[in-house]
């Protein structure tokens, strides 16, 4: 369960983020949703305790994340490329996140072998870094590793974008897999309406830093928000 | 249209990473760069009487000239290993309303303008105006110095069409390895003939019209190649080197560690700047020849011989460790979000500072040469880099607040340097020469090297409870850290 409380952010006198009360189950599968600049990936930061709240705190799990660290053990994010390393060869990359969340070299062959559907031959024994990988490859790279080690919580900022569209109906599938058993949570923003509304059983929609309209989705929902973007 | 062109350059030039920084790191550049250049003209002013002196009755254009050839080659093969053809500036031009020609004649033109053709003439001028101040006659100077332009600009243009050949490449290095054999073991004297070539031009200027003729022939089939080349899967295409991965299996000893290890001597061997000064840190090691072979510093100043004996070992923590975690600015943030032992994560840094240092020790030791004396304090030095340096520099990585773009070049590169890369000179630099100051004046010169590897032994000794202190320090600097680390330099 993620709670924040009376979470603001403000840079000078601008406040980028106010969002007073927002609990998040376990096992929900999240959406944030909004125009550019609404704050999505600034409460994602504030989550991943990147930045600082001005006011408030975010609690998941029970754990304080700005006074603890214990979170990151169970908590798998990919924000965005800046999260990879790009000297090194995808392989290399996994058995580092890998590494650092415990598990071996057979745990993470095993894990990975899940996904070569997804990686469709073009990153694994490749011998590219990546950096040079495609944008889209570089995704799937950083969404595989926000997996890595049975993560309870997973955050995804704009998970679809740059992705092929059978990658994206893939990872729309693997996601509701994952809160399926109501134990993962897992968080993802996008500016594409549809795929939140058919990943996603709650919708948030942010505007200019404020909670606009917190959804249950249904079949209405995807109708609710073009309607509510179309200006 | 050639006007545009021309904005584009200066823009270019002006707003590079190059200019983006502090008034006080520009002035320090800035004389650096006068240096250099005053440097090169000395050199070309010089040689013509250098070579006089050292070879007394002959004349010293014959002498230069004789030598052309090797030069020539040389040229070409630096050339071959260092000069990329300027195609990348057009990618967005391409799809734009410019004829191709336009482009095609951009590049070239700019190609002509590059450090590798500029550079030379910083030795053929003055040259020249030494020649003509010597009662050379001045119609063959000027012919001579403008056969050179030529030749140098026409290397330009055949380097682009060797084009990365490895044939042309071994041709060229046997060419140049060869002739220099064959003039070595008196079997065949090619400077005779790169003599009698360049001496017929001086004496009649007419002939620098071969070399221009050549040049526009080149000129002309780079035209025609690079014109159909202007494509983004052929000239126009970003070469993607192939991994080297190589197996790092045997640092898994280092258990906790052992992740941040691996990825550190990746970090260090894939990124261009990381390995300059990486390799250059060997370099450091050499460092003691200036200071040891002159008397003049064991006898009025022991201070510069202290100094120099940290730099012998310490290239390695002073250049590297001063940059500490500012190489990783690019992922700095995803580390954060890891579930990592911040202890764990500096403590690998220091294991690799202190065994880098270490090896860079034993290779010192042919130092003993100069006698004990100068292998204690290089000793000393040594472990005071590792006991005491490391710490500084971990400590003061802490305040790092410039992000480092890792696929940027490797020389000369400044990235990343503000005000603290000189605060933290005081400690690592000063403190071992005032300490040897304070113990060797009253008790003798042994005292003072004692000194220096004693508080060197005690920051060995106290590591653990500064890792401690640093650690936590680096858990506060974090958000500051991230935030300045996503600033692009």
């Amino acid at each position: 369960m993620i709670h924040s409380k009376n979470i603001t952010k403000k840079y000078g006198t601008t406040q980028v983020l106010n969002i007073e009360e927002l609990e998040i189950p376990k096992g929900q599968s999240f959406g944030l949703v909004g125009n550019n600049g609404a704050g999505k990936t600034t409460f994602f930061n504030i989550l991943l305790d990147l930045i600082r709240p001005t006011t408030g705190e975010i609690t998941n799990h029970d754990v304080i994340v700005n006074k603890s660290e214990a979170w990151k053990s169970f908590t798998g994010s990919f924000i965005d490329e800046t999260f990879l390393i790009g000297y090194l060869t995808a392989e290399e990359y996994f058995d580092f996140i890998g590494d650092l969340r415990g598990m071996n070299k057979a745990d993470i062959n095993s894990f990975l072998s899940k996904f070569e559907e997804i990686f469709n031959g073009e990153i694994l024994g490749k011998k590219k870094y990546l950096r040079d990988l495609s944008k889209g490859n570089q995704k799937k790279v950083g969404i595989v590793a926000a997996l890595l080690g049975n993560p309870q919580v997973v955050i995804l900022d704009e998970p679809f974008a740059n992705l092929d569209p059978t990658t994206q109906i893939r990872l729309k599938k693997m996601l509701k897999e994952l809160t399926d058993n109501k134990e993962v949570t897992v968080l993802v923003s996008s500016h594409d309406l549809s795929h939140v509304t058919e990943v996603c059983e709650r919708i948030v929609v942010l505007d200019k830093g404020n909670v606009v309209k917190d959804i249950e989705t249904s079949q209405e929902t995807l109708k609710e928000l073009e309607s509510y973007f179309a200006v | 249209m050639f006007r545009r062109f021309l904005k584009l350059e200066w823009k270019q030039y002006f707003r590079s990473s190059y200019w983006q920084k502090g008034i006080a790191l520009k002035i320090i550049m800035g004389f650096f760069a006068l240096y250099m250049m005053a440097s090169f003209l000395v050199l070309g002013v010089g040689s013509f009487f250098l070579i006089r002196k050292a070879m007394p009755g002959s004349d010293p254009l014959q002498v230069v000239n004789s030598f052309l050839i090797f030069a020539i080659i040389g040229d070409l093969i630096f050339r071959y290993l260092m000069q990329k053809m300027p195609v990348m500036n057009v990618k967005p031009l391409l799809v734009l309303p410019i004829k191709k020609n336009k482009l095609v004649h951009y590049v070239l033109g700019k190609s002509m303008f590059s450090a590798f053709n500029i550079f030379s003439l910083f030795f053929y001028i003055p040259f020249t105006v030494v020649l003509i101040g010597q009662d050379y006659s001045v119609y063959g100077a000027l012919g001579w110095l403008f056969t050179m332009i030529f030749v140098t600009q026409c290397a330009n243009f055949l380097n682009f069409i060797i084009n990365k050949n490895n044939v042309a490449f071994w041709t060229l290095t046997v060419l140049l390895l060869g002739t220099i054999a064959l003039q070595y073991f008196n079997i065949y004297d090619i400077t005779i003939h790169s003599q009698s070539v360049f001496d017929g031009i001086f004496a009649n200027p007419i002939y620098v019209s071969i070399p221009f003729v050549l040049l526009v022939i080149l000129y002309v089939i780079n035209q025609k190649i690079l014109k159909q080349q202007l494509y983004l899967d052929a000239a126009v295409k970003v070469k993607v080197k192939e991994a080297n991965t190589a197996d790092l299996s045997w640092a898994n000893r280092f258990g906790e560690m052992a992740p941040f290890i691996k990825n550190e001597i990746r970090l260090i061997w894939r990124n261009k700047r990381t390995k300059t000064v990486f390799l250059m840190s060997f370099a450091f090691v050499l460092y003691g020849l200036i200071f040891f072979t002159n008397p003049i510093y064991e006898e009025k100043m022991p201070g510069f011989l202290i100094f120099a004996s940290l730099f012998v070992t310490g290239g390695f923590v002073l250049n590297y460790g001063q940059f500490i975690p500012a190489w990783e600015s690019s992922y700095y943030k995803m580390l954060m979000t890891q579930n990592l032992s911040y202890r764990k994560y500096l403590e690998s840094k220091w294991y690799l500072m202190v065994v880098i240092t270490a090896v860079l020790f034993i290779l010192a030791t042919p130092y003993l040469y100069f006698g004990l004396k100068f292998y204690l304090m290089i000793a000393a030095g040594a472990a005071f880099n590792i006991g005491f340096n490391t710490l500084v520099l971990l400590f003061a990585g802490s305040f790092n607040r410039k992000q480092i773009d890792l696929n940027a070049s490797g020389f000369g590169n400044t990235q990343g340097t503000s005000a603290k890369q000189f605060i933290v000179i005081i400690p690592v630099m000063l403190i071992p020469i005032g300490l040897f100051y304070a113990f060797s004046l009253p008790f003798g010169f042994n005292a003072g090297i004692a000194a220096i590897a004693g508080f060197g032994i005690l920051g060995l000794v106290t590591k653990n409870y500064f890792m401690n202190l640093i650690a936590k320090r680096y858990i506060k600097e974090k958000y500051a850290a991230i935030h300045a680390f996503d600033q692009k330099a």
